[in-house]
């Protein structure tokens, strides 16, 4: 008996969890959000829920969107693509939120977009890769610039400095592998000669042989890392150890102060694209960005006590994209918010000025990134 | 009085149908309709575990690998290839059967650990194809998966469900197709030749059992039900990334297997919908969510080392029969 009694018991309380876990439903604006706030892209993840947290407080303290609270639910798919379309089902199904914004990972974006897309529900994505927006899926949006950008404005800079013949080594994680195919396509029309393309494991730890063939490759005028985590800090290591001279470029995947304190000493002269949160501090009194970019990094320090992170700006813009849908809507009609989201013209966020359309749901263009050099340990703004 | 009920194994059926029946009935929203044909999807693939695991004693760290084969054999074949989905299942069941016979063959001659180890580097080498061959697979960030049609098929024959409704009805009845097989291999003589090697392989040898290839037929026999379930959970999701093939995944399933109790079907399917909801019902507490999945896979392996199912099913006969 005292078995079965604690059988039922153990039911019971399986089926009281599952009951906590559904929420009534009250005249209020819910944005739902499902972001890889712990795992292998938690750097991506936590800052987005922190800067999201904060953003829904701030907004609820003014009376919230139309005059309704909003309420945030975010679920932690740790990057699991599974668990992140199960977490969108729930989103729909059980908390019937009115907006969606998330997706850390291009993966978890991938496996969500369907259950956001049959429902009507207008999702804006923080993902890097373009095949989120291309071919237009009329329900997704997403507000990180591609790595197509990223080579462009690379590439530009190099055409500026007179340089033409490049090496690449790329990771091999999705990031760099993406980044590599989008540089490679795009270097033609830009005048750029690829005349090295080296590769790397996401948790090699020496790429010293890969440097040598580049290092002895003729002609070479500079070298560009798409990657993304701690290969390019040890890209740049090595880069400096085996003493190559020509000009060192990474991508906007390394834009934290983590990328700075790992490769040290050997950082100084290495560029990259980014955006102007980075540099929030030296922009000029002039820059239109300069107070949306200085006051979310000082309400976000404030509050958190670390340093803002790219990755948080994306979330940022995204929420106040969607802020501006639904205030434009008046009503969290799903197919009013997706057309103000649409309909959004010089909206200017952290990550950029963003003017969407029906064939762009990205909206930003490569005068988003600005390029920085890291002098001294620090990042300044080249020009 | 046995002799008026059904046998054993139609009981077990029986009770299973009853649970899958009625569930719905509680169910607050179409959102558990989900939870439960991922229950029924993982149960499936730890059925076969339990073949291996729990009738034949062996461990496999790997079978991951032959999920994601079952997976991504539905999603490269319709895509690449233009094959029917059911073909493309069909097919990737074929091929993990292929393989697991090819790197079983030599290594279940031996005793111990080695399968554990051989299989941990399978599965991995799996995982690292799906993430390389990206021209193929889509990479690291997936790729998208056809329609298996059901909901369409439905539509047809003059129903209106859900697309989770579907799948629900869908699982549970590959569910029970798994356990009806599983719950037969038991009490066939294969069964009784797989559970005495499992007790002791000498002694199983001395009767006269060709030890090796019973392993064999297990792991093989396992590796098609991971496959299968790999491909409805991705026909499911209708998109897959390599993370299915991971390590970490083939763990939970091991973890599944034995959290439930590995010798016993149900005792696997108890382990399944543990593992899947627990991590829906623990959203509440965040940051402590892995803290508490540890603590629960712990105190079961110290306080009821056979398994949840098998544990509670003793107890309660051994009260019946004191209160007797």
């Amino acid at each position: 008996m005292f078995g079965l009694f604690k059988k039922a018991t153990l039911l019971t309380t399986a089926a009281g969890c599952l009951a906590l876990g559904a929420t009534p439903s009250f005249a209020e604006i819910k944005i739902g959000s499902v972001l890889a706030v712990t795992g292998p892209a938690s750097f991506l993840g936590d800052p987005e829920k922190k800067t999201l947290d904060m953003l829904v407080e701030a907004v609820n303290a003014k009376g919230g969107i139309n005059g309704e609270p909003v309420t945030l639910i975010v679920y932690d798919s740790g990057a699991d693509a599974n668990k992140a379309r199960t977490f969108a089902t729930r989103l729909v199904e059980d908390d019937e939120v009115n907006v969606v914004i998330g997706g850390s990972a291009t993966g978890s974006t991938m496996a969500m977009i369907p259950v956001f897309a049959e429902n009507d529900i207008p999702f804006i994505s923080l993902a890097g890769a373009v095949e989120i927006i291309d071919p237009v899926n009329s329900w997704v949006f997403k507000t990180p610039h591609t790595d197509r950008m990223a080579c462009e404005k690379i590439f530009a800079d190099l055409k500026a400095r007179g340089l033409t013949k490049v090496g690449l080594i790329s990771g091999t994680g999705g990031f760099g592998k993406s980044m590599r195919a989008q540089c490679l396509d795009v270097a033609p029309a830009k005048g750029i000669e690829v005349v090295a393309d080296e590769t790397y494991g996401p948790k090699d730890a020496d790429m010293t042989p890969q440097l040598t063939n580049i290092k002895n490759t003729d002609g070479l005028q500079a070298v560009v890392n798409p990657g993304f985590g701690q290969g390019p800090a040890i890209v740049t290591r090595n880069y400096r150890q085996l003493g190559i001279e020509v000009p060192l470029y990474q991508s906007h995947g390394v834009a934290s102060k983590g990328f700075i304190d790992l490769a040290g000493e050997a950082a100084n002269g290495v560029r990259l694209p980014a955006t102007a949160l980075l540099v929030a501090d030296q922009l000029a009194e002039s820059d239109p960005q300069r107070e949306v970019v200085t006051s979310y990094k000082a309400a976000y320090e404030e509050k958190y006590g670390e340093p803002v992170s790219t990755f948080g700006g994306y979330a940022y813009d995204a929420f106040m994209l969607m802020k501006a849908a639904l205030e434009t809507a008046g009503s969290t009609d799903g197919e009013a918010v997706r057309a103000a989201i649409e309909g959004t013209k010089g909206y200017l966020g952290v990550t950029g000025a963003f003017n969407m359309s029906a064939d762009d749901h990205l909206g930003l263009d490569s005068s988003a990134f600005r390029m920085l050099e890291i002098k001294d340990g620090a990042w300044t703004i080249v020009e | 009085m046995d002799r008026f009920l059904p046998s054993p194994t139609a009981r077990i059926l029986l009770a299973l149908l009853a649970i899958l029946a009625l569930a719905p009935l509680v169910f607050p929203s179409t959102f558990y309709y989900r939870i439960f044909t991922l229950i029924s999807i993982n149960a499936i693939v730890v059925i076969g575990l339990v073949i291996l695991l729990g009738y034949a004693g062996q461990i496999s760290l790997g079978h991951a690998g032959f999920v994601g084969l079952g997976a991504y054999a539905n999603a490269i074949g319709p895509t690449h290839l233009g094959l029917p989905p059911l073909l493309a299942l069909v097919l990737g069941a074929a091929l993990s059967a292929a393989l697991a016979w090819l790197v079983g063959r030599p290594i279940l001659k031996l005793r111990g650990l080695y399968l554990a180890v051989v299989t941990l580097g399978f599965g991995i080498l799996v995982q690292m194809v799906l993430v390389n061959e990206s021209w193929l697979t889509g990479g690291p960030d997936g790729m998208a998966v056809e329609d298996l049609g059901l909901v369409s098929l439905v539509k047809a024959l003059g129903l209106k469900m859900k697309t989770a409704q579907v799948w629900y009805v869908f699982s549970g009845l590959m569910l029970l197709l798994a356990a009806w097989v599983a719950l037969n291999l038991r009490d066939s003589p294969t069964g009784r030749a797989l559970r005495s090697l499992h007790d002791s392989e000498v002694a199983a040898r001395t009767v006269g059992i060709n030890v090796a290839r019973y392993k064999l037929i297990a792991f093989v026999l396992s590796a098609v039900f991971a496959s299968v379930g790999g491909s409805l959970l991705a026909l499911f999701n209708r998109f897959v990334t390599p993370d299915v093939a991971g390590f970490i995944h083939s763990v939970e399933l091991v973890t599944m297997s034995v959290l439930g109790g590995a010798a016993s079907v149900l005792g696997g399917i108890a382990g399944a919908a543990l593992l899947t909801t627990l991590p829906q019902a623990l959203t509440v507490f965040h940051d402590f969510e892995t803290v508490i999945l540890g603590l629960i896979m712990m105190g079961v392996a110290i306080f009821m080392p056979d398994g949840l199912l098998p544990n509670l099913a003793n107890r309660a006969k051994r009260t019946r029969r004191t209160n007797r």
